[in-house]
């Protein structure tokens, strides 16, 4: 119980500064962490976003971050996609979904790494990564 | 024609919109990983409203995703409050250091954590 909640502080953190859902934590904390499989991992992950999301936009609404009516289409028109999406992966066993997810995760991690080094400031991140990469 | 159509504001929301959709629904994330690259690419927008408008988006996404998951039972209630609540906490943490940290380190510590997470559930 104290554990589900540490991983709620510590994923929350994260979805705030590097502007991830949280869900990319969630799912594998609730799997390796607590126990529940894939399918159920998924499903209780896309429950605790929620209350991330309200508050997260809130927090970057006030700093002027969100354009509210893109925002809002964008919610609206994913309720068929969604959907689906659930459909599918009630549709694949634990095994593939669980495969799949990890794939993501890989891809999701090469992201912020190249997103991290973008920011990095150009003129002399290359010398600094060389040096602390040895 | 084609081209005409796709350059449609609404038209490309409806499209990332639907992708992100079935993306959450699939993994059981936000969509952001899908969203946000997509506004920047195809609407121009700079990476701080991409990444909040994106949040916003979610609120729609995760619940509808959560919504359908419970037909099928797969949705653990306390878990999700448990996690979920307190997780509120931590973003506000995040998002107030987000505008005052360079995040450069803290990304690449982030991403090795989640490598180390697939090795782990593809092991199990």
């Amino acid at each position: 119980m104290i554990g589900a909640v540490l991983i709620g502080v510590a994923a929350g953190i994260v979805a705030g500064l590097l502007g991830v859902g949280g869900g990319v934590l969630f799912v594998p904390a609730l799997v390796i962490l607590l126990g529940l499989d894939q399918h159920q991992a998924e499903a209780t992950s896309l429950l605790a976003i929620v209350p991330v999301a309200i508050v997260g936009t809130y927090t970057q609404d006030r700093y002027g971050n969100v354009q509210r009516a893109d925002a809002l289409l964008l919610g609206v028109l994913s309720l068929a996609g969604a959907g689906a999406g659930v459909a599918l992966a009630n549709a694949l066993s634990g095994t593939l979904l669980r495969d799949a997810f990890a794939a993501l995760l890989v891809v999701v991690a090469a992201q912020i790494v190249r997103r991290a080094l973008a920011e990095g400031g150009p003129t002399t991140a290359g010398g600094d990564a060389s040096k602390e990469g040895k | 024609m084609v081209a005409d159509s796709l350059s449609n504001r609404s038209l490309k929301l409806m499209v990332i919109g639907t992708l992100a959709g079935l993306f959450s629904g699939l993994f059981g994330v936000g969509g952001g990983t899908v969203i946000v690259p997509l506004l920047v690419v195809w609407l121009g927008y700079d990476e701080r409203s991409a990444t909040a408008t994106s949040l916003a988006a979610i609120v729609f996404i995760a619940a509808f995703g959560a919504a359908f998951q419970g037909l099928y039972g797969n949705v653990h209630v306390l878990d999700a409050v448990l996690i979920g609540v307190p997780a509120v906490g931590g973003v506000v943490i995040g998002t107030w250091l987000q505008q005052r940290l360079q995040v450069r380190s803290i990304s690449l510590l982030f991403a090795a954590v989640l490598v180390a997470s697939a090795v782990e559930l593809v092991l199990r």
